[in-house]
C-alpha cells in the first residue's frame, strides 16, 4: 500500500499544473491525425531535461494516457483515427455520429477509457513483480502467433465482404514489406529512393483514412448522411448505460491489460482484438456492430487505455518496454538517472510512486477534460464542409511530415489516400489494409528470428508448436477462424 | 512639408545603412540563427537522446551562441537520414548531423544505394563511445567467455547471439569474436539494442552483444562477460575484463562512436569554428552530469582525432567485412 503515501506529491502545485496541462494538451494532440502518442511523448522528452524527475515523468505519463483517448475524438467525428490505437473506435463511433449520437459516442469513449485505464494501473500497482516474469516469456514464436491471431480477424473485421477483407489485408502486408528489411537488411520494392525507409505506419494510417474522407466530403457536399448534428445527451444517462455494459468493459480491459504486458505489441492491436472479441461474445448483437453499436466503442476504448499501466510493468522491472510509447518513455527515465530494474522501487520510491499515482489521477483528469472537450466538439460539426476538408488536408500533411521530417512520407500518404478513395468505390475499406501494414512486419520479423533460432535447435515446426503459450495462441487462432467461417455459413443459410 | 520628406528620407537612409552593416556583421559572424542537427534514428533511441543532451547547452555565448534543434530522419538503419544528409543538406554550417561509427562506414562498404562515406563528410567532434559487451542471462551456465567458447566448440552453430541488426557494432563484435574463438556460432539480428537485450533476458537467445550503457543499466538481471574494447571501462564496469585479457583477439573496431559532422563543402572557417567550440560544449559540466546520470559513457575527441579514427575504421572494417555483402 506504499503507493498511497505519494498522492500528496501529485497534488503539489507544480505537479498538478503539469498534470492538467499535459492531459489537455495530450487530448488535443491525440485528436490531430498523425500525432500519435509515441510521437507526442518523444517530442516532449527534451522539455523534461530541465525539470525535476517527478515533474518530467508526470508530464510524459499524462500525455501518454490522454493522447490515446484523444485520438477517439477525430475517429468518431471525422472517421479519421488520431492514432493506430483508435482504428477499432471508427468502426462503430462514426456510424453513431451519423445517427446523430456523436455526443453519446464521445461520452462512452472517455468513460470507457477511464475504466480501462484505472484497471490497467491497478494491475501495475499490485501485480508488477509477478507479471514481469510473464512478460519475458513472449519470444519470437509467441509474438508470431499473436500477429497471426490478429491476421485471422482482418477478414471479418469490417462487416462486408470477407473476400475483399482478405485482399485488403494482403495488400496491406505487401505495403509493409516495402523498404529495407529491419532484420536482414535486404531492400525490397525500393523502386525509388523515397521508399528506402519503407512506408511509415502513421503516413499510411493518415492517408488511408483521412484523404478518402476529404474526397467524400467534397463529393457529398450536399449529401445529408455525412452532415450531422450533435444531439443533446445527458452525461448521467451515458454513465448509467456505460457502467451497465459490464461485458464490453471487462472484455476490453482484460484484453488491453494482457496485450499491454506483452513487449512490443502495443495498443494498436489491443483495440482491434477487443473489438473483435466483443463481436464474438455477443452473438445476439452480431448484426449491429459496424452500424453504431456502443459496445464496439466501449470495448475498443477501454482496451487501448488499459494497456498504459501494464505496458510499464516489464519496463519498470526489466527495462523491457511493453509498447512503442513505453520504449520512448524509457529514454525519459534514463535522462533523469532512473534505471529500471528490480530495485527501482527501493532505490527511487518517491519518483516511481509519484509517477504511478499521477497516472491514476491523470486517468480521471483525462475523463473529465475529455468529456468537457467533447461538449465543444459541436463546433467541429458546425464547421462548413469546405473548410473542414481544407483543415483535414493541412493537418494530415503536417502530421505526416512531422513523424520523421520527410516529404517522401507526405507523397506516399497522398498517393495511398487517393488510391484508397478509388478502391473504396469498389467496396474496399481502409481498416483491413492498415491492419495488414501493422501485423505483417510483426509476423514476418518474428518468423525470421524464430527460424534463425530454431535452426540451431530442432527446426522451425517444433519451435513454433512447442510451449504452453504457443499452444494457447494456436488454439485461439483456430477458434477465431472457425468462428469466422461459422458466421459466414450461417449468413449464407439465412439468405 | 518638404522638411518632413527630407527627414523621412534621411531616416530611411540611416535605417538602410544600419541594416547593411548589420548584415555585414552577420555574414562574418556564424552562427546567426538556430542550427539543425539531423539524427538518423527515431526519437527516444540512444543516439537521439544523447544527441539532445550534448547539444542542450549550445545556446550559451561561449559555445555556439545559438540553439541546436534535433531533427530525426529515421529509417533503414540510419541509411535514409545519412543519404539525405550526404546529398541534400546545406553546406553553410546550419545543417549538422550525428554520425554513428561503425554503422555508417560499414554500411558504405556493404550496402547498395549508399550515398555517404567517410570521404564526403567532415567530422566536427566526438561526444561518446559505447563499446559492445558480451552478455548472458543471469541463470546461464556460462560464467566466462571460456565456458561459452568450450560449449560452442562442442556444439557448432548452437550458441545464439542477439544484437541490434546487421553490420552494426554488435554484429562486427560478433564476427571478430567468432573468428578469434574458432567456434561456429549463430548471430540473430534484432530490431534495436533493447529488443536484443530483452531476448537474452527472456532466455530465447543464449548470449548477446549489446551496448555497454544498456547492459550496465540492467546489470543485475544479466551477466556481463567481456568488453569488446582495448581497455576496461573504468567508470561503469571496472570489474569486467576485455576480450584481449581473456585471450581472444577482439579489437575496438565495434565500439560505437557518436559525434557531430557536416557535409563536405562547408567553408573552412565554419568547420574551424565548430571544431573549436563543439568539444568545449561537450565537456560542459551539465552535459557531463546528465550523460553520467543516463549511464552513457562520454568520450570527447577533437576533429583531428576523429579524422584519424574514421580513416582507421575504414581500413579495419573493409578487412573484417571482406566477402560479406548485404546481398
Amino acid at each position: 500500500m506504499e503507493f498511497l503515501n505519494y498522492f500528496g506529491e501529485v497534488f503539489s502545485f507544480i505537479n498538478l499544473i503539469t498534470l492538467i496541462f499535459g492531459t489537455i494538451g495530450g487530448i488535443l494532440l491525440g485528436a490531430a491525425p498523425g500525432l500519435s502518442p509515441t510521437m507526442a511523448v518523444a517530442l516532449l522528452i527534451p522539455f523534461t531535461f530541465h525539470m525535476p524527475a517527478e515533474q518530467g515523468l508526470i508530464m510524459l505519463g499524462a500525455v501518454y494516457t490522454s493522447t490515446i483517448a484523444g485520438g477517439a475524438i477525430s475517429a468518431i467525428l471525422l472517421k479519421i483515427p488520431g492514432a493506430p490505437a483508435n482504428i477499432a473506435t471508427v468502426m462503430d463511433g462514426y456510424p453513431m455520429a451519423q445517427n446523430n449520437q456523436s455526443k453519446e459516442a464521445l461520452h462512452y469513449c472517455f468513460i470507457s477509457s477511464l475504466v480501462g485505464g484505472v484497471i490497467g494501473i491497478i494491475v501495475l500497482i499490485f501485480f508488477t513483480p509477478i507479471l514481469a516474469k510473464f512478460a519475458l516469456k513472449f519470444g519470437p514464436s509467441e509474438m508470431f502467433w499473436i500477429a497471426i491471431l490478429g491476421v485471422t480477424v482482418i477478414a471479418t473485421f469490417d462487416s462486408g465482404s470477407v473476400t475483399k477483407g482478405i485482399f485488403s489485408g494482403a495488400f496491406g502486408m505487401w505495403i509493409a514489406t516495402i523498404g529495407t528489411d529491419p532484420i536482414i537488411g535486404v531492400e525490397r520494392f525500393v523502386i525509388d529512393p523515397i521508399f528506402a525507409g519503407g512506408v511509415n505506419i502513421i503516413a499510411a494510417l493518415v492517408g488511408l483514412f483521412a484523404i478518402p474522407q476529404v474526397f467524400s466530403l467534397i463529393e457529398n457536399k450536399l449529401n445529408e448522411s455525412d452532415i450531422f448534428q450533435m444531439e443533446k445527451r445527458k452525461l448521467i444517462d451515458s454513465i448509467k448505460y456505460n457502467i451497465s455494459r459490464v461485458k464490453a468493459l471487462t472484455v476490453g480491459s482484460v484484453i488491453g491489460t494482457i496485450i499491454g504486458l506483452i513487449p512490443g505489441v502495443g495498443g494498436q492491436i489491443a483495440g482491434l482484438v477487443a473489438y473483435d472479441q466483443i463481436k464474438k461474445f455477443t452473438p445476439t448483437k452480431a448484426g449491429r456492430f459496424g452500424k453504431g453499436e456502443p459496445d464496439g466503442i466501449i470495448a475498443a476504448e477501454s482496451a487501448n487505455n488499459a494497456i498504459v499501466g501494464p505496458s510499464l510493468v516489464p519496463l519498470l522491472i526489466l527495462s523491457v518496454p511493453g509498447s512503442p510509447t513505453a520504449a520512448v518513455l524509457l529514454g525519459g527515465l534514463l535522462i533523469h538517472g532512473i534505471f529500471p530494474g528490480p530495485d527501482l522501487f527501493t532505490n527511487h520510491p518517491k519518483v516511481v510512486w509519484t509517477f504511478i499515482d499521477s497516472l491514476l489521477v491523470g486517468q480521471f483528469f483525462m475523463c473529465i477534460f475529455g468529456l468537457y472537450i467533447s461538449g465543444l466538439a459541436k463546433y467541429v460539426l458546425k464547421t462548413p464542409v469546405h473548410y473542414m476538408a481544407g483543415i483535414i488536408v493541412v493537418l494530415s500533411i503536417f502530421g505526416t511530415y512531422s513523424v520523421q521530417n520527410s516529404f517522401a512520407d507526405v507523397i506516399v500518404m497522398l498517393s495511398l489516400g487517393t488510391f484508397m478513395f478509388l478502391i473504396s468505390k469498389l467496396g474496399f475499406s481502409a481498416a483491413p489494409i492498415v491492419l495488414g501494414i501493422m501485423l505483417g512486419p510483426i509476423a514476418e520479423a518474428n518468423f525470421i528470428t524464430a527460424k534463425l533460432i530454431a535452426d540451431t535447435q530442432d527446426g522451425i515446426l517444433l519451435y513454433l508448436l512447442n510451449g504452453p503459450i504457443n499452444q494457447v495462441m494456436i488454439g485461439l487462432c483456430i477458434l477465431s477462424i472457425a468462428y469466422g467461417l461459422y458466421g459466414e455459413i450461417a449468413k449464407r443459410k439465412i439468405r | 512639408m518638404k522638411l518632413y520628406f527630407a527627414l523621412i528620407k534621411k531616416l530611411l537612409i540611416i535605417t538602410f545603412a544600419f541594416l547593411m552593416t548589420g548584415m555585414g556583421i552577420a555574414n562574418a559572424k556564424y552562427p546567426e540563427s538556430p542550427i539543425s542537427l539531423m539524427v538518423s534514428y527515431p526519437p527516444g533511441g540512444a543516439t537521439d537522446f544523447q544527441a539532445r543532451i550534448v547539444s542542450m547547452m549550445s545556446g550559451e555565448e561561449k559555445y555556439l551562441g545559438q540553439p541546436i534543434v534535433v531533427i530525426n530522419k529515421a529509417g533503414a538503419g540510419g541509411k535514409v537520414g545519412w543519404n539525405w544528409f550526404a546529398t541534400k543538406a546545406k553546406t553553410n554550417g546550419y545543417d549538422l548531423a550525428a554520425y554513428n561509427i561503425p554503422h555508417f562506414v560499414s554500411q558504405s562498404i556493404v550496402m547498395k544505394d549508399v550515398e555517404y562515406n567517410a570521404k564526403n563528410l567532415e567530422p566536427i567532434a566526438n561526444w561518446g563511445a559505447d563499446p559492445a559487451v558480451l552478455i548472458v542471462n543471469k541463470d546461464s551456465p556460462f560464467n566466462s567467455v571460456k565456458d561459452l567458447v568450450n560449449f560452442a566448440k562442442k556444439n557448432p552453430g548452437k550458441v545464439t547471439f542477439s544484437g541490434a541488426g546487421k553490420f552494426v557494432g554488435h554484429h562486427l563484435a560478433f564476427l571478430e569474436f567468432e573468428k578469434s574463438s574458432g567456434a561456429k556460432m549463430t548471430y540473430v539480428p534484432h530490431k534495436g539494442a533493447v529488443a536484443g537485450l530483452a531476448a537474452v533476458k527472456g532466455g530465447q537467445i543464449m548470449a548477446g552483444f549489446n551496448n555497454l550503457s544498456d547492459a550496465y543499466r540492467t546489470k543485475n538481471t544479466i551477466k556481463i562477460l567481456a568488453v569488446a574494447d582495448l581497455e576496461r571501462d573504468k567508470d561503469f564496469l571496472p570489474e569486467v575484463p576485455t576480450f584481449k585479457e581473456q585471450g581472444y583477439n577482439v579489437s575496438n573496431a565495434s565500439v560505437n562512436f557518436r559525434g557531430f559532422m557536416v557535409r563536405k563543402g562547408t567553408p573552412k572557417e565554419v568547420i574551424d569554428f565548430l571544431a573549436e567550440r563543439v568539444p568545449l560544449m561537450f565537456s560542459d559540466k551539465k552535459v557531463a552530469n546528465q550523460m553520467k546520470a543516463g549511464g552513457s559513457p562520454l568520450k570527447i575527441m577533437t576533429r583531428a582525432e576523429v579524422q584519424d579514427m574514421w580513416a582507421k575504421r575504414e581500413v579495419s572494417l573493409k578487412e573484417l567485412l571482406k566477402g560479406l555483402t548485404a546481398n
